[in-house]
């Protein structure tokens, strides 16, 4: 028995049907996870990225490093040091939060490179006709490169995204109960593992294939000049 | 020969104090010194038009002025203001609050138009006018429809850059250079890039700016009935100085220099 | 200086890991040409095959897959020991994502040279040997080097299927010793040290392999 639901062991379809409402439950904290994560690798990756063009070098070649090693090392190990480091030096986080931090600085590393290419995809000749206006390098990239650069970069984030999502179960380590974590506790109490680890499988495999669809629309219905701004 | 021609202005330039002054400005790129004691100068109003071979170091010149490219020796004012800051800091590279005065004087019209694709033909003229001068959204657009229908793309407002023939991106990037009412605006190659038969609209307008407004105007062309027709001045300009330079009529009936006649007699044919 | 004490053991955990790497980059590789090939070059039966693999093995989680093939597998009687089964599971995943590397890179020869060997009447196993591969292949390993990385840090979620590699032993390290910020700093240097070596040997294997495809490789890399 779990959130209210219980489990009918007769036959295998019985099981599935039993504890698919309790993986939903999961699956919507899978969901919020990655949201979430994804909204910080988002902010942080830009930030990144604007700091590694930094005009300072010792800030840009600083910046540069942090992105290096956060996307060298594994995000299981990430999250290990902040669930248990920042608890000694006072930060003591929800299970939650901690995941969703460590989803969001891993893929921060992805984005911000996302993000560098895509403002060096922008032509030298935008810069310049932006200077010879008068423009300051602030303005500059709020009203001409990032509306240019965003759609370009739209696809890649989407595939990001899903990758994110793909890697969320992660998080049951430290106590998330998200649907991987949800489907070993029904494991354990029922010793019968194969049932509730094929449905989680199955449920990711069909969020992969909607959001690449879903991907794969978009990048036909995005704008191929920029975000118009009239 | 450079000096001899420095020491003679034409009655122009002599006039007034000069909207823009190089000086001994020597520009490298590298191993490669394209600018080499490079000493010019343009009288307010005064329209000059820069000519000579591929790689003279035309652009350069403009490029230096709109502040695109740093300078590694000399001195450079433009309406009396010195491109390096007058506390002596690094006289090539000025901070961004120094560098932003100096842009305020000065406009220019790229070769390959660069207007920005995402935004709508007025919104590409009202931009600056709005970020940068801080008119109100009404105030630069009035300005906007003016410079269109100066332009003669008034009706063109809400297409986008790419919906129009290359003349008239050319043609809304000379109204959004105007927008921000430069004292000087610089033209590299203009009709470069354009098919022959769309060249004619670009020259037009840059011929009525040029006979109708005071603007101080630095031209480089390879039309060269064009800069006859529009300039004050001719210099013809190689390996990063200038060689000869005077009245249009007499650099292109009577050039006094072998080098300037080979160049005529190749692109004129 | 008590982290001195622990990297014995973490360097213990280190071999396993670079162990794990390795032999699921060599097997994965493996699967990832035969997969992208068969989709490219396949028959509808193969090449569909091929698609149902690749989809399967990137759309599900690596933990996912880990846990499956750790806790159920053994329900249905199939049962190894935990490093096979970590090297299989990340095998597997590495292949699904390699094999979309082989395909896109075969797609992108161009069709010209295709048909150039079809004019010489050449069969299809050389035109793909010695016309199509040896083009690929240059272009696909900048995107390997990215998968061998990605390799190394996926292989840590094996310490959850009880492997001891080095995130396990940083894990048993800090059980004990409640020293998390050393033992993870340490953990995450040791990664970061073993992707740098992991990049460099990426870097070497490229350049032999150009040198091997014997042609210079496009001017804009
Ligand atoms: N960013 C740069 N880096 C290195 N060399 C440069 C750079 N820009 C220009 N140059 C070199 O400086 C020289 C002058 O270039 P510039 O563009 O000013 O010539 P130009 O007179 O405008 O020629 P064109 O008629 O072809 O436009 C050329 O030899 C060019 O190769
Ligand atoms: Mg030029």
């Amino acid at each position: 028995m779990m959130y209210g639901y219980t489990w009918d062991l007769t036959t295998p379809l019985t099981y599935a049907a039993s504890i698919l409402p309790i993986l939903l439950i999961g699956l919507t904290v899978t969901l919020q996870a990655a949201a979430a994560g994804f909204a910080l690798a988002l902010v942080l990756g830009l930030a990144f990225a604007l700091l590694r063009r930094s005009r300072i070098k010792a800030v840009a070649l600083t910046t540069a490093f942090v992105v290096e090693f956060l996307r060298d090392t594994p995000l299981l190990v990430q999250l290990f040091f902040l669930y248990y480091v920042l608890p000694d030096y006072g930060i003591t986080l929800p299970a939650f939060l901690t995941g969703v931090i460590a989803l969001g600085l891993q893929y921060s590393a992805y984005t911000s490179e996302v993000y560098r290419g895509g403002i060096e995809a922008i032509p030298r000749g935008q810069w310049e006709a932006a200077t010879a206006l008068n423009m300051t390098r602030w303005q500059t990239y709020r009203d001409i490169v990032i509306p240019q650069m965003v759609p370009r970069i739209v696809p890649t984030m989407g595939n990001y995204l899903v990758a994110m999502l793909k890697e969320t179960p992660v998080l049951s380590v430290v106590t998330v109960l998200e649907m991987l974590g949800l489907a070993n506790m029904i494991g354990e109490r029922t010793f019968e593992y194969l049932v509730p680890l094929s449905m989680v499988g199955i449920i990711f495999l069909l969020l992969t294939l909607i959001c690449s669809a879903g991907i794969h629309r978009l990048e036909k219905v995005l704008p191929k000049a920029g975000i118009p701004l009239r | 020969m450079n000096k001899v021609l420095a020491q003679q202005p034409d009655a122009a330039s002599a006039a007034a104090a000069p909207v823009i002054e190089f000086r001994g400005v020597t520009k490298r790129f590298g191993a490669l010194t394209v600018l080499d004691d490079f000493n010019f100068s343009v009288a307010p109003g005064e329209k000059v038009t820069l000519i000579g071979p591929s790689g003279s170091g035309k652009s350069t010149v403009l490029r230096i002025l709109m502040t695109l490219e740093p300078f590694q020796e000399g001195q450079l004012t433009l309406a009396g203001i010195p491109y390096h800051e007058p506390n002596g800091k690094g006289p090539f590279r000025a901070s961004d609050r120094h560098l932003h005065q100096i842009r305020s004087h000065v406009g220019m019209v790229f070769q390959s138009f660069n207007l920005f694709p995402h935004m709508s033909v007025l919104r590409n003229v009202t931009e600056a006018p709005v970020a940068v001068l801080g008119l109100s959204r009404a105030e630069a657009e009035c300005r906007a429809i003016d410079l269109l229908r100066m332009v003669g793309l008034a009706d063109k407002k809400d297409q986008y850059p790419a919906q129009l023939s290359g003349g008239q991106q050319q043609r809304v990037a000379i109204a959004r250079a105007l927008a921000m009412r430069p004292r000087v605006l610089l033209f590299d190659e203009p009709t470069s890039a354009l098919d022959p038969q769309l060249v004619g609209e670009v020259l037009g307008v840059i011929r009525n700016l040029a006979s109708e407004h005071d603007l101080t105007m630095l031209l480089v062309t390879h039309e060269m009935r064009f800069a006859r027709e529009v300039s004050d001045r001719v210099c013809f300009f190689d390996k990063g100085r200038i060689v000869e330079e005077g009245e249009p009529e007499r650099i292109f009936t009577a050039p006094a220099e072998p080098r300037t006649r080979e160049f005529l007699q190749s692109v004129l044919g | 200086m008590d982290w001195l004490t622990y990297l014995p053991s973490l360097a213990q955990g280190a071999l396993v890991t670079a162990w794990i790497t390795l032999a699921s980059i060599a097997i994965g590789a493996a699967l990832a040409f035969a997969a992208g090939i068969a989709r490219v070059e396949g028959g509808r039966a193969v090449s569909t095959l091929a698609l149902c693999y690749t989809e399967v093995f990137r759309g599900t989680s690596l933990l996912v897959q880990l846990f499956w093939l750790y806790y159920a597998l053994p329900l249905v009687g199939l049962s190894f020991d935990p490093v096979t089964t970590g090297i299989v599971g990340l095998s597997l995943h590495v292949g699904a994502y390699g094999s979309e590397i082989v395909r896109g890179a075969l797609n992108a020869v161009p069709v010209a040279q295709r048909e150039a060997a079809r004019a010489l009447n050449f069969g299809r196993v050389h035109t793909l040997m010695r016309i199509c591969l040896p083009q690929a292949i240059v272009e696909m390993m900048p995107a390997f080097g990215n998968l061998a990385i990605e390799t190394l840090k996926l292989s840590s979620l094996v310490s959850l299927i009880s492997i001891a590699d080095l995130t396990f032993r940083a894990q048993s390290i800090r059980n004990i010793t409640l020293d998390s910020a050393t033992v993870y700093t340490l953990t995450l240097v040791g990664y970061f040290l073993m992707s740098l070596v992991l990049m460099l040997a990426m870097r070497l294997i490229e350049r032999m392999v150009r040198r091997g495809a014997a042609f210079p490789r496009a001017a804009h890399a």
